[in-house]
């Protein structure tokens, strides 16, 4: 008896062995790469200036603010662009998809340094939401069009099972629809965490924190060993948000799909 | 045979249906009556884009009629909720469209979930409908669709549309993906549930093949789903109404012919018969004493196990040494498998074993042009 053969879903983002090696391997060498470099920095002579801000208590509070604004942003771009890309699937709203579409682009295309600052100006106030208004809008596209694409492709001919056995909208929706686009909405909100991770860098210039202080700081003062520290740590946070992307694209997918 | 059932079907009805889609002049489906009797397969066949998926699909409602009046059981169907209506009525279609992310068990009880079923009633109906399909629940239930082949796959599609078991089943050529044999596997799967269950079952194809076999009656439709005939499917292949529907029968229409009728329903020949025990000069007095130039062999129990030519016999010391193999059909066989017995025997007839395995006579190739021109002429004048 066979086992594997052709079924109505093709197509969807599969996790191939050259990824699971990757799953696993990421971590180790961010782990490993994130340590060397603390205790390089840790290591060594330090000035009365450079302790102020390498100190283990304020480097955890810089981290710990860059992984607020991550999850902040996360949050805002699933709650904002799922629901987003799920009305302008509806048969009634298609219209409107062109312009939500547009402003995400608008958003992802404009920088986001510019949108920060532009932010700032709009309301001449500073702090955490500040921070990260800007850079969920400009992370949003990802989500937004992923879970566009991940229910456009969701096969006509299930639809019609579905309603043809009676499941309403709402149901089907529910029951399939989103099911079925969750690998898809998965890998969008991996880019969309990177993106989220890597401008969380630039959020210190209205007051919200985050280890972009590190770089700032190492910039002005041209010293490096603060600089390397911020640059370094700010790629490693990167690579474990899309690390924990992958391990949830892995996981959390449909099983039937895998 | 299955014993006769009651229908558990009811009548649909259409009556003067007609479906314009919008933004366009020409209707997809244009006046459409017709009358399905509660408890027959009814086979919509015709050429693609004729509108006969249309057609089928607007008594759930996937479609919603533009005008006209569809009548199931005595309920207007238009004045169901159509979420209501849908559920309670079996849809089956190509390739299965079962849900990739849930187990098959899912994907059978869905129906069931939605109609608020309790649980363990939900499970005994899943475990019972694939027992009914021919999938080992145990095996299979848990499973994913895409565990499972194409023909599998259509059989859970199959168990699905009969979960709430609705008295209405459209099917929307739910055979149509699959290889030829596992089709045929499937077409026998369903004619005997519906010789159990009597379901009314609107099923589209552009197969006429599938048609003829699956059919009580086939309405072939042209285009807008002008009726081109609507009969039995003997009554089609006799005498097509017109020359598109005689078209659409294609020429294998006389072959078909033989597939529909059973050996019981001709008169058989006779031809002498032979006991196996019987002397060679035995046997060939009782040649010598017929019309023809060889007989049949019999056991002891009236049962036909070789045949014997006079031309061996002659030189032949006992009648043992002269037989040779012999195929035969039953009662219960087609016409066509008759046919095929008669091209593969040299003494050009099929052996017909009755009742226990008894010899009953033989069909020649006479027998077979008689019936279909009698067939021919009974329809014609019809």
């Amino acid at each position: 008896m066979s086992t594997a053969t052709e079924t109505a879903t093709a197509g969807a983002p599969a996790t191939t062995p050259a990824e699971r090696i990757r799953l696993f391997i990421q971590p180790v060498l961010v782990l490993i790469v994130a340590a060397a470099v603390v205790f390089w920095a840790f290591d060594r002579d330090l000035t009365a200036t450079q302790k102020e801000n390498i100190n283990a208590g304020n480097v955890a509070t810089l981290i710990w603010q860059h992984l607020l604004i991550t999850a902040a942003v996360t949050a805002i771009v699933v709650l904002v662009g799922v629901p987003l890309g799920v009305l302008v699937t509806r048969p009634g709203a298609k219209a409107l998809r062109p312009l939500f579409i547009g402003i995400a682009n608008v958003g992802q295309a404009a920088p986001a340094i510019g949108l920060l600052v532009l932010l700032f100006l709009l309301t001449a106030r500073t702090g955490f939401w500040i921070g990260v208004a800007p850079i969920a809008l400009y992370s949003l596209l990802p989500v937004l069009s992923s879970t566009i694409l991940g229910i456009d492709q969701v096969d006509r001919s299930l639809m019609d099972a579905g309603l043809g056995q009676g499941m309403s909208r709402v149901a089907l929706l529910a029951r399939v629809e989103l099911p079925l686009a969750v690998p898809y909405i998965l890998a969008g909100l991996r880019t969309s965490l990177v993106l989220a991770v890597g401008t969380a860098t630039l959020s210190f210039l209205v007051n919200a924190g985050g280890l972009g202080i590190l770089i700032d700081t190492g910039y002005k003062l041209q010293d490096n060993v603060t600089l390397i520290l911020g640059s370094v740590l700010a790629v490693c946070l990167a690579l474990l948000m899309d690390w924990l992307g992958g391990l949830a694209e892995f996981y959390v997918g449909p099983k039937g799909l895998r | 045979m299955t014993e006769h059932t009651d229908p558990t079907g009811v009548r649909i009805e259409l009556d003067h249906v007609s479906k314009v889609y919008p933004g366009s002049k020409q209707p997809a489906v244009d006046d459409v009556s017709l009358d399905i009797p509660a408890g027959e397969i009814v086979v919509f066949v015709g050429p693609s884009g004729c509108g006969k998926t249309t057609t089928m699909r607007m008594i759930n409602r996937l479609s919603e009629p533009t005008s006209g009046r569809i009548l199931i059981g005595d309920q207007d169907a238009l004045s169901i909720k159509p979420t209501e209506l849908r559920r309670s009525i079996g849809y089956a279609i190509q390739q299965a469209g079962l849900f990739p992310h849930m187990t098959i068990r899912q994907n059978v009880g869905l129906v069931p979930g939605l109609l608020n079923w309790d649980r363990s009633r939900i499970n005994d109906r899943v475990d019972e409908l694939l027992d009914l399909v021919g999938l080992e629940p145990a095996q299979y239930a848990d499973r994913y669709p895409r565990q499972l082949s194409g023909g599998q796959q259509q059989r859970v599609g199959v168990a699905r549309a009969l979960a709430a078991d609705p008295p209405v089943l459209l099917m929307d050529e739910p055979f149509g993906a699959v290889d030829p044999i596992t089709r045929s596997t499937l077409q026998d799967e369903l004619l005997r549930l519906q010789g159990e269950l009597r379901k009314t079952i609107v099923f589209v194809t552009h197969d006429f093949g599938e048609a003829v076999k699956l059919g009580d009656r086939i309405a072939v439709l042209g285009q807008q789903s002008k009726i081109l005939q609507y009969d039995t499917p003997q009554n089609i292949l006799a005498s097509p109404a017109d020359d598109t529907v005689a078209g659409f029968v294609g020429s294998g229409a006389s072959l078909r012919q033989l597939g529909l009728l059973r050996v019981k329903d001709v008169a058989l020949e006779s031809r002498p018969s032979v006991h196996r025990d019987d002397s060679a000069e035995q046997v060939r007095s009782v040649i010598a004493g017929s019309d023809y130039d060889w007989a049949v062999v019999l056991d002891d129990r009236e049962r036909p196990v070789s045949w014997v030519r006079e031309t061996r016999l002659r030189h032949a010391a006992s009648l043992s040494d002269a037989v040779e193999h012999l195929d035969v059909v039953s009662t219960q066989s087609t016409l066509e498998d008759a046919l095929e017995a008669i091209l593969a025997e040299q003494h050009a007839s099929a052996v017909v074993t009755g009742p226990v395995g008894r010899y009953e006579g033989v069909v020649t190739l006479d027998t077979l042009i008689d019936t279909i021109t009698r067939l021919r002429s009974e329809a014609g004048s019809s």
